[in-house]
């Protein structure tokens, strides 16, 4: 018996009686004694539950969390402020511990949840249906694929490399299923090239991905390139920044056919990645080929308003190998942060914060850029985030920098080499409403030290060599 | 559960009510014209409320109250695994170390996260019997999407260009999407009348062109299929790849490994078996473990571990291997649902290699007693086993029997169990069952609430005898009564209209 089970030795003398079996290894007589394991599981013992926290607690101290730095991380989760009632909500049983409302009489208020929370990221991208969350970003996007798959079956996808490296990479592994090629378009100063985007354009192509604002935090003119991809009949999905859609034109006005992203940033921690939930909204004329949960309004025998799950002909336990996706379990707790959280900022509070969080990334790009060396990557509009040259010319400079920083207890940001060998010793940095002025001039006095001191170390290795 | 009234959170709140104050504007303010032009601006904002914190909370507490939930009540939702949910996961996981950790720290500075998941993975690789472990899938569906391209790449990488996965009749939705998903053809393999694998027709269709078999065992059934060394050979002779549904782990844990029945690739699902709470539809998390044979091909990045065991004194340290030529690449951002593996590790470290053994053991007792006591209170004559077995972790009844003599379904004893105060199990599923009802206990139940199950269930087939209306109707004590789906579906409402 553990402390989450309850059998005793006589409950477990009666039970076994009344199944008229004699002992619990007759229960498992249906597995051949070859399959069975003969010796005790290769894993430590049991603890008790001070030892367990202890354990937990002590590899949390291992790590650097945001709590203990000055972080500006970001490229696609932030550190933004998470509202105490959202911690008392999620941690209430009613919303935690259910499952899927299969029996929506008695899961009106998570079903509800859902209806609140489509409402909310209709109101947000501007498109006419949302779903009730995918599992997170990038994968929402590569789920648009599929959506565009079964649209039109053509064999090109073309991607900017303004989209998450992660969303692009994702959307490949997804793509080899579909039978589907990736193409990517380069940028130029800062945001898709929409030269080349034109030029690659033709009638095989089936989907075009943007980000908005890309991966280098630059705004893109998202008409122009949506408007060109229809001509050919392509599907425009768009991965956005919800945040950023507080101030930017939403995706559902600019002929965007799908609009998905990361919803971290909306009320749900960091947690080292996950979860968090990825939103998935659309056109209506695609709303039968959406993938996941959809709820819906209607009425009881009595005539009372209630919800439902519906649509669920396009799911996969009811089509099975004819669903839309195969998408059971998604992220409804972590939606149910998000639309909380967007209640919680409001109608008057979000362009508020988004508005903020583009006056302190202006300053930011300004104060990094009077550092000697340091020169913004692009000249392009920035909402939160943005990219910076650090003119060390290599990507083992730009980890040294960061390493410099963090002895003095700053994240100055992610560096860029790995996912873009063209900018090899970029840094995208990003504030959020935690960093203040002070922060921000914090930032570019550690960082400008750094860089100084990195250029003199390879001035010094130079002269060594 | 509560029966207010329905508002939704935007047919309430005032023009300039509000729960969010912004922090001061600290840097110089300048035109947001200026900064972003205003034909890439938004001209109206969204319309999201506008409520004070306290009508914010009202509403979801409220909101809250009209949702069933496992820690009020007993909750057999068959194939879901819904286990008691210790809340020592949730302070852990909410140390701000776990849940303020940046995912792109670092590897030198997340240390203690990397640990977590390595031991995670150590720990779910002995559990499954297979080597190596990807903790990146999200979920169950996405464990199994990793699963299928993961077997593509490797016939691939042998110049093969399989076109067929296997699925029996009894597969969850799950792995027939999955197949198509992957680009495969889905081939459907019939059940024995023992509720097996039907191995005739799984040898007349296993062919070189079949690239996977995909298998829960215990199967949906409940029943765990005694021919699986035999299943096995029969797709690896065709060259074929054996893929583990891990739904059904709960069963099995410490008693028998998928990685010694024959299986290459297994999924689990940590919100099933490892207590991740279900959170009304998600977040789960769907790591995979596969053989020697399949590593190569695992979802970047993978988690490596360097120095300590060489004898040299150098410090043990985890990194992320990016560097994976013949990887199938990224199926999410960033590293997988952290909060979703301390809080399975904290389960692991909390039960051990016996206590996860005496899970399962118990979730096999649980069934199996609830199913005798269905027996003893005469509920089985209406509702028979679908298979006259010793169940695993959950079994089959048919409302068939119930449906002919009662002139009640299925889905009326299940309506009616929630005025008794029971979630009801899985209906209609699996599908080759008529009027199925999948139950699965698990093993955090007592024996009082098996006992008083059984009795409800006895309870309602009595009335229903009297008078089956009451069944039809059912639910009567319920924030609502049955709900038209037909019109939910017909003329589709999915948002609130501003």
């Amino acid at each position: 018996m553990t402390r989450y089970t309850a059998v005793t030795d006589s409950d477990r003398e009666a039970m076994l009686e009344a199944i008229g079996v004699a002992s619990i290894d007759e229960l498992f007589a249906e597995i051949p004694p070859e399959l069975r394991l003969t010796r005790p599981l290769d894993i430590p013992a049991g603890l008790g539950e001070a030892e367990v926290y202890e354990h937990l607690r002590s590899l949390a101290a291992r790590n650097t969390s945001a709590e203990e730095v000055i972080s500006f991380l970001g490229a696609g989760m932030y550190d933004g402020y998470i509202p105490a009632v959202i911690d008392m909500l999620l941690g209430r049983s009613e919303f935690l511990t259910p499952y899927t409302p299969y029996q929506p009489e008695i899961s009106q208020g998570g079903l509800q949840v859902m209806f609140e929370y489509q409402t909310a990221i209709c109101e947000l991208t501007g498109m006419d249906v949302s779903n009730a969350s995918v599992y997170e970003g990038p994968s929402a996007v590569a789920s648009a694929g599929y959506l565009a798959k079964l649209t039109n079956g053509r064999p090109r996808f073309l991607v900017s490399r303004g989209l998450h490296p992660h969303a692009r990479e994702t959307l490949r592994t997804y793509s080899v299923g579909f039978g589907t090629s990736v193409e990517e378009i380069a940028l130029r100063g800062g945001v898709t090239d929409a030269e080349a985007w034109e030029k690659a354009l033709g009638e095989d192509v089936g989907a075009v991905f943007l980000a908005q604002p890309n991966f280098l935090g630059a705004v893109e003119d998202i008409e122009p390139l949506a408007a060109a991809a229809r001509e050919h009949g392509a599907l425009v999905v768009v991965s956005a920044d919800p945040l950023s859609l507080g101030i930017l034109e939403p995706p559902g006005s600019q002929g965007v056919d799908v609009c998905v992203g990361e919803g971290q940033t909306l009320g749900n921690r960091l947690d080292f990645g996950g979860p968090s939930f990825g939103f998935f909204a659309a056109r209506e004329e695609h709303l039968r080929r959406m993938p996941g949960r959809i709820a819906g309004e209607t009425r009881d025998v009595d005539g009372r308003r209630g919800f439902v799950l519906t649509l669920q002909t396009r799911e996969q336990h009811i089509r099975r190998e004819k669903a839309t996706s195969n998408i059971c379990t998604a992220q409804a707790l972590n939606a149910l942060a998000g639309v909380v959280y967007l209640s919680w900022l409001g109608r008057r509070g979000l362009p508020e914060l988004a508005e903020l969080l583009a006056r302190r990334a202006a300053y930011a790009r300004e104060a990094l850029g009077a550092i000697e060396g340091v020169t913004p990557l692009h000249e392009q509009p920035i909402t939160r985030e943005f990219a910076v040259s650090l003119g060390l010319g290599d990507a083992a400079g730009v980890q040294r920098v960061i390493a410099r920083c963090a002895g003095d207890r700053i994240e100055p940001g992610y560096a860029l080499g790995r996912d873009y060998p063209e900018y090899p010793d970029g840094l995208l940095v990003a504030v959020s409403e935690r960093r203040s002025r002070e922060d921000i001039d914090h930032l570019a006095d550690v960082l400008g030290r750094a860089v100084a001191a990195e250029r003199t170390a390879n001035a010094t290795g130079g002269m060594q060599a | 559960m509560s029966a207010d009234t329905v508002r939704t959170i935007f047919e309430q709140g005032r023009p300039g009510r509000r729960a969010f104050e912004a922090p001061p504007a600290d840097v110089p303010e300048r035109s947001i014209d200026e900064l972003i032009p205003p034909r890439l601006r938004r001209r109206e904002p969204a319309r999201l409320p506008e409520v004070s914190e306290p009508e914010l909370v009202r509403h979801y507490v409220r909101l809250s109250r009209r949702n069933f939930d496992l820690d009020s009540g007993f909750y057999p939702l068959g194939s879901c695994t819904m286990k008691h949910n210790p809340r020592l996961h949730e302070r852990v996981a909410a140390l701000p170390g776990h849940s303020r950790l940046h995912p792109l720290t670092d590897h030198s500075r997340a240390q203690g996260a990397l640990t977590v998941m390595w031991n995670l993975e150590r720990a779910l690789a002995e559990i499954a019997g297979l080597p190596h472990v990807s903790l990146q899938p999200s979920a169950g569906s996405h464990g199994e999407l990793a699963g299928v391209l993961l077997t593509r790449a490797y016939h691939a990488d042998r110049g093969e260009q399989r076109r067929k996965v296997l699925t029996p009749d009894t597969a969850h939705g799950t792995n027939p999407a999955t197949v198509t998903m992957a680009g495969y053809e889905v081939v459907k393999v019939g059940t024995d009348e023992r509720g097996g694998v039907d191995l005739d027709d799984l040898r007349a269709k296993a062919d070189s062109d079949v690239a996977c078999l995909m298998l829960t065992n215990p199967n949906t059934l409940g029943l765990f299929d005694p021919n699986i060394a035999q299943i096995a050979a029969i797709v690896h002779n065709v060259g074929g790849v054996l893929y583990y549904d891990g739904a059904n782990l709960n069963a099995v844990m410490g008693i028998s490994r998928p990685g010694d029945m024959g299986f290459d690739i297994v999924h689990f699902n940590l919100h099933k078996s490892f207590t991740q709470p279900h959170g009304g539809g998600g977040p789960g998390s769907g790591p995979i473990a596969v053989s020697d044979a399949i590593e190569p091909y695992l979802p970047r990045p993978v988690l490596t571990r360097h120095g300590g065991s060489e004898g040299n004194g150098s410090a043990v340290e985890f990194e992320l291997d990016y560097d994976r030529p013949k990887s199938i690449g990224r199926l999410r951002g960033f590293q997988g649902n952290y909060g979703c593996f301390v809080r399975s590790y904290a389960y692991i470290c909390s039960l051990g290699a016996a206590g996860l053994r005496d899970v399962s053991e118990t979730a096999v007792l649980n069934a199996n007693y609830l199913l005798a006591r269905l027996r003893a209170l005469g509920v089985t004559e209406l509702l028979p086993p679908a298979y006259e077995r010793i169940c695993m972790h959950e079994f089959v009844l048919s409302g068939a029997p119930m449906k002919q003599q009662l002139g009640i379904r299925t889905l009326d004893l299940a309506k009616r169990m929630l005025d008794f105060g029971y979630h009801p199990p899985t209906v209609y599923f699996p599908l080759l069952v008529e009027e199925a009802l999948l139950i699965e206990p698990t093993e955090t139940e007592t024996r009082e609430t098996l006992d008083e199950f059984a009795a409800a269930v006895a309870a309602i087939l009595t009335e229903a005898r009297e008078d089956p209306e009451i069944a039809r109707g059912a639910p009567y004590d319920t924030p609502v009564r049955r709900l038209d789906e037909a019109a939910a579906a017909k003329n589709p409402v999915l948002r609130q209209a501003l």
